[in-house]
């Protein structure tokens, strides 16, 4: 399998990453290389075996449903790059 | 003075607990020892004033009952602490201060002590040399221009340097256990549920885990028993008996059965590794311990099924980060344009490349050949283990394939870099407790490390095999002060 620098453009696209040429050539070796390396899975049959998708074998606890923590508006804006009295505030989206 | 940072974790609590010495004259010999310590790069953010203002207060009222008695200690900068910077090694949380605190943190600063500061790391923890940080790589101080392991190399260096009594590290792959190995240091990992990922930033939620890293098993121990709680703040947090790790902590382990599984013997592992591993077959005999031969057939895909998972969950974790509500920000033109711009400047070209990696193997059309197979693979591995402890009470291998490497010199081949995680990667996969110790010197005068490996919640069988192998292998780091002028 090879990645092309198609794909790398498709792959920053979703990442939102942006990607020049020059990166996206070097990227596209590392990861034809740890792809390569990741193929060897490959070589073992795993149709009947069940996916892990968690290593404890406990269930989630339940927890009552009541609110444990508010008024934290001020912590949660307090990191933001731009805020607006109560709003974070990103470039125009609606004309 | 130098004196004070010479004494271990467990020799400090004793002179604080019976008034040899005030938390102020600990709190201070190891600021003054870190202060001379620059040339390491062992610190991302400092927080000396504050320290030895909290070891003043702690002094005039003190409460000798707690386990960590004004014991100052600086942790890794991937645990979030309230009103202290943290970074975690990246150019995008540069200026992020938390408005709340990890549960590992509050659990160390409720017994009593008292935050240095915050430890260089790899970015978001992603690398094996610390040299992925935005802040700079890390010096070991075993030799200069030699990497102190990763991702927690400012931590792995910071103790060995002795700047700092203990500290708490995080292991994804790797991440306490090979710097431990690389500077003559003790490292665990501990079962994955046992200490809680809240506060912690996270790279890969199923395989993240905290832990403390020592000059010695005991003090290990010890953290391990104040880090080690339920939280319900994290819902993969188990709710299961917890030992008193130190007080319980015995070097008899007569009759213990410990599996030397033959797949660790590597194509390519150089002899003193192997040489390294027979002599700490003999030490566990010593001890009591019976050896058997066991075998864990699917570890050679350990690694590849490593780096699905972790790039596909870190992936996912670091979609947060676009520039809206915390961290960096770069102006655009649009909204897109400005996210995308933000996380081309924001992140290191590793954690790039694992977001990549990650968004590839989830994204349409590719999910089932490469993520569904690795979590079938991983299940395999899983197997591997609770077979074979049907047999054995704990696992013995080296910790990594080699000793510490140059700086430099595997930044250029990403592979030939997550080779070092080798014999560590299994273990997180499987969710297993894992420590290392060291055991030896190769010959360049370099540290290698042992790695004993639990069944799940077993920390204290691993502690109690290390603390009697440590006796026996009576390890002396070989630490010559050379950055300090």
């Amino acid at each position: 399998m090879s990645i092309d620098l198609k794909t790398i453009k498709h792959i920053s696209k979703l990442s939102r990453i942006s990607v020049d040429e020059k990166k996206a050539e070097k990227l596209a070796g590392d990861l034809n290389s740890i792809f390569n390396f990741i193929e060897k899975l490959n070589e073992l049959k795993t149709d009947n075996v069940e996916p892990l998708t968690s290593v404890a074998e406990t269930t989630l606890k339940l927890r009552s449903d009541e609110v444990k923590s508010k008024n934290l508006r001020d912590q949660v804006i307090k990191n933001s790059p731009k805020e607006n009295e109560d709003y974070f505030v990103v470039p125009k989206v609606i004309e | 003075m130098s004196e004070i940072t010479k004494q271990s974790l467990s020799e400090l609590v004793e002179s604080i607990k019976s008034k040899k010495l005030s938390s102020s004259e600990v709190t201070k010999a190891f600021v003054e020892r870190s202060e001379k310590s620059k040339e390491l790069n062992a610190y991302i953010t400092e927080d000396y004033a504050n320290a030895l203002n909290k070891a003043k207060k702690f002094d005039e009222k003190p409460n000798l009952d707690l386990k960590l008695p004004g014991i100052p200690m600086a942790v890794k900068d991937l645990f979030c602490t309230r009103d202290l910077r943290t970074t975690a090694g990246s150019k995008i949380l540069n200026n992020f201060v938390p408005t709340y605190e990890s549960t590992v943190t509050q659990n160390i600063w409720n017994e009593g002590a008292i935050l240095m500061g915050k430890l260089n790391c790899d970015e978001f923890a992603m690398g094996s040399s610390n040299e992925t940080s935005f802040f700079g790589n890390v010096q070991n101080p075993i030799d200069k221009n030699l990497v102190p392991g990763g991702s927690s190399g400012g931590s792995s260096s910071a103790v060995a340097a002795q700047l700092t009594p203990i500290t708490i590290g995080t292991d994804t792959g790797g991440s306490i256990r090979q710097p431990a190995s690389f500077t003559g240091t003790v490292g665990l990992k501990p079962t994955y549920g046992s200490c809680s990922r809240y506060g912690i930033v996270a790279f890969a939620s199923s395989l993240d885990q905290a832990g403390p890293m020592a000059q010695n098993v005991k003090d290990c121990a010890l953290l391990q028993e104040v880090i080690s709680t339920y939280d319900e703040k994290d819902s993969t947090s188990i709710d299961f008996k917890r030992n008193d790790y130190s007080k319980e902590l015995t070097k008899d382990i007569k009759g213990k059965k410990i599996g030397i599984p033959k797949e660790y013997r590597v194509d390519g592992m150089p002899k003193e590794i192997e040489d390294l591993w027979k002599k700490g077959i003999e030490y566990a005999k010593d001890c009591g311990a019976e050896i058997i031969d066991i075998s864990l057939p699917h570890t050679n895909y350990a690694l590849p099924t490593y780096y699905i998972v972790a790039p596909a969950e870190a992936s996912s974790n670091l979609a947060r980060y676009d520039g809206v509500k915390y961290g960096f920000r770069a102006e655009g033109e649009n909204l897109i344009d400005m996210y995308e711009k933000t996380r081309s400047e924001g992140f290191g070209a590793e954690v790039q490349r694992r977001i990549m990696i990650g968004t590839y193997v989830l994204s349409s059309g590719y999910y089932d050949a490469y993520y569904l197979k690795a979590q079938k693979v991983r299940k395999l591995i899983k197997n591997d283990f609770d077979d074979a402890y049907e047999k054995v009470d704990a696992i013995l291998t080296p910790s990594t394939p080699s000793s510490a490497f140059k700086i430099g010199e595997k930044t250029n081949d990403p592979v030939s870099m997550y080779l070092n995680d080798i014999f560590t990667v299994p273990v997180n996969l499987a969710g297993l407790p894992g420590i290392s110790i060291p055991a030896g010197h190769d010959a360049k005068g370099y540290p290698l490390g042992l790695q004993i490996i639990g069944k799940a919640f077993d920390e204290q069988n691993i502690l109690n095999i290390a603390y009697a192998m440590e006796e026996k292998i009576n390890f002396k780091n070989n630490i010559t002060d050379w950055w300090i002028k």
